[in-house]
């Protein structure tokens, strides 16, 4: 009987999930949207998915990483090389794009993840430095001047892949191996001598994570018609973690909604970076201090329908 | 000849790494917080010698002393209000604040004043050259070179032979005990705060007559650096800063001469991610066994 219930909240989500993206393609195909709020709509989908990511990471398995601009950068230059100079269809770029991070992930996370809290924090933050700093030094993919792309990231693209994304953080979360990612979380000593493999469970996390990120980067890059490696730099990796942050560390549909609200935020304070800037810190100082489990700490925004919170439902309603 | 020459590059931009990094070192040593915030101070640190030298038309010496200052009660003021309700708070919040007040400072910076550069008045310092055995090196990196080695001699003076640096000691070694022992702790964390920061206002300075260019973000990268060199020569370790700023900066111009200049950023990155890997602990650490 539980089962059935839960398959159903699943089922029920989808199709919600579904009839918003079929209002949104009509409204983009009647020309009820016009280009500006279309690429809102595409950089929250994107923004959506690294902030799942980076959930995934942080919220999830407790590593806290602030190098995920580099996983972004690796997908969005792997891909671009793979529609611009191979021409390669776009679904082929995007999963390279994810592979190739993931790859990133793996060679970044398996000797650096033997540390723990700060220094882990710094490795991850001088592997995204030295993404940046080789990406600047290839001519192939034309240095700091950046790399030409055409613009092939639509509406169906970006719904497609943040549901998949979402699909898979949830079921990877209440998964064997997501119980002991965030067994991890909680001690990981304790973990340890519960016979689990952290190592294993936080490498795995980790390049999973970092394979969304790079289908992210895929998107990022078909969005924009240009990449630059500047665009991939500590501040874009800090944007990123501060959707975790305020939505909760350990909450997706927390991330999510941040992911949502700020970008909508980013958008109208466009012309004025600087306050931006100021109002993001200030926000991050304040919460620190005063609330530092985020809006949603570990909940989910599902929870808060129930009587008692029982199982971690999906979270598509919070796309909508 | 040429590699000498650029060894005295590399020990002038070490010893303001060293400077730098000698703040990190000493707050992670008494509060286990990195301090992401440290490299702005500096920023702050180089423009406040700016205004002392172009606006209130001080010599070199007199703005350095006004820099240290200004720097050293900014310490004290982003410890107080910002750190200190985090005391016990958990290790990512604290990190997480950092990272916000850094950022909080760089762009407060630039909402105040604009992001546009400023350089430095080339007049400040005389800028002739001495040869020594065939080998000319500019005054500014002598200069550099000898402020950097006094403050250090400071630092060591005040950690080891006074009453606030036995305090320092005692509380980045046990802090409870420290304050069973009548220890006001918070005081000593404010003071090591400030001592951290005046000496980053010096390194912005000196950074600054050296480099010429100073604009709002500029601290970012030193700021990084200068941690790679704390870690590099073992958090919380006082002359290991020292080395590991100074062997960072060797490193740096040694990548350069080998004709890798735009690579020299990411070298220090690599520096840091093969130290964490190989030696967590650092040249100068020792190795501690983790206790449950």
């Amino acid at each position: 009987m539980t089962i059935l219930k839960r398959a159903k909240g699943f089922w029920l989500s989808i199709l919600l999930s579904c009839i918003f993206f079929t209002i949104i393609q009509t409204m983009i195909s009647g020309g009820l949207l016009n280009p500006f709020y279309q690429n809102t709509i595409m950089l929250i989908g994107i923004n959506i998915i690294l902030a799942a990511s980076l959930h995934l990471i942080i919220g999830i398995t407790g590593q806290f990483s602030i190098g995920h601009a580099g996983f972004l950068a690796v997908g969005a230059y792997a891909s671009a090389i793979m529609t611009m100079k191979l021409e390669m269809p776009f679904f082929v770029s995007l999963l390279v794009g994810g592979l190739m991070a993931a790859l990133a992930g793996l060679i970044i996370g398996i000797p650096s993840l033997r540390l723990k809290g700060d220094y882990l924090a710094i490795a991850t933050l001088g592997f995204g430095e030295i993404v940046r700093i080789v990406l600047l030094n290839i001519d192939y993919v034309g240095g700091a001047s950046g790399m030409q792309v055409s613009h092939l990231t639509t509406w169906p693209w970006v719904f497609a892949s943040v549901l998949l994304t979402i699909l898979v953080i949830r079921n990877f979360t209440s998964s064997t191996h997501g119980r002991a990612c965030i067994s991890i979380r909680e001690d990981e000593t304790a973990a340890d001598s519960m016979g689990i493999n952290t190592t294993y469970y936080k490498v795995v996390a980790f390049a999973i994570g970092a394979f969304l990120a790079g289908i992210a980067g895929g998107l990022y890059a078909h969005n924009f018609y240009i990449i630059l490696p500047s665009n991939f730099g500590f501040l874009k990796s800090f944007d990123i973690l501060i959707f975790v942050v305020l939505g909760g560390l350990g909450s997706l549909s927390g991330a999510v909604l941040a992911a949502i609200l700020l970008t909508v935020v980013t958008t109208f304070l466009q012309d004025y970076p600087e306050t931006r800037m100021i109002i993001y810190s200030l926000v991050l100082i304040i919460m620190m201090i005063y609330r530092p489990q985020g809006l949603l700490g570990t909940k989910e925004f599902t929870s808060f329908f129930k009587r008692k919170g029982g199982h971690k439902h999906d979270n598509e309603q919070t796309i909508a | 000849m040429e590699l000498i020459q650029q060894l005295v590059n590399g020990l002038s931009l070490g010893s303001i790494y060293a400077l730098i990094a000698l703040g990190y070192t000493m707050v992670y040593g008494i509060v286990k917080l990195i301090n992401f915030a440290h490299g702005d101070v500096f920023m702050v640190g180089a423009f406040v010698g700016f205004y002392s030298i172009t606006i209130l038309e001080l010599p070199f010496l007199p703005a350095l002393l006004i820099s240290m200052i200004v720097c050293a009660i900014f310490g004290v003021l982003i410890e107080r209000i910002a750190y200190k309700p985090l005391r016990n708070a958990t290790r990512i919040a604290a990190l997480i604040t950092a990272i916000g007040v850094s950022l909080l400072i760089e762009y407060g910076m630039i909402y105040i004043r604009g992001a546009q550069p400023e350089a430095y008045p080339n007049d400040v310092m005389p800028t002739s050259k001495i040869d020594i055995l065939g080998v000319s090196i500019s005054s500014q990196s002598l200069l550099i070179f000898f402020v950097a080695i006094v403050l250090m001699i400071i630092l060591q003076f005040v950690v080891h032979k006074t009453k606030i640096g036995k305090a320092m000691r005692a509380v980045s070694f046990d802090a409870d005990a420290a304050r069973l022992m009548g220890i006001n702790v918070n005081n000593t964390i404010s003071a090591t705060f400030a001592i951290g920061s005046a000496l980053a206002g010096a390194a912005g300075v000196i950074f600054g007559i050296y480099y010429i260019k100073i604009e709002p973000l500029m601290g970012i990268i030193p700021g990084l650096k200068a941690f790679v060199a704390a870690v590099l020569g073992g958090i919380g370790i006082i002359p290991g800063a020292m080395v590991g700023g100074l062997l960072l900066g060797v490193i740096e111009a040694l990548v350069s001469a080998a004709g890798f200049s735009l690579w020299r950023d990411g070298v220090a990155f690599v520096v840091l991610i093969l130290i964490l890997i190989f030696r967590p602990q650092g040249l100068f650490g020792k190795n501690k066994r983790e206790k449950v």
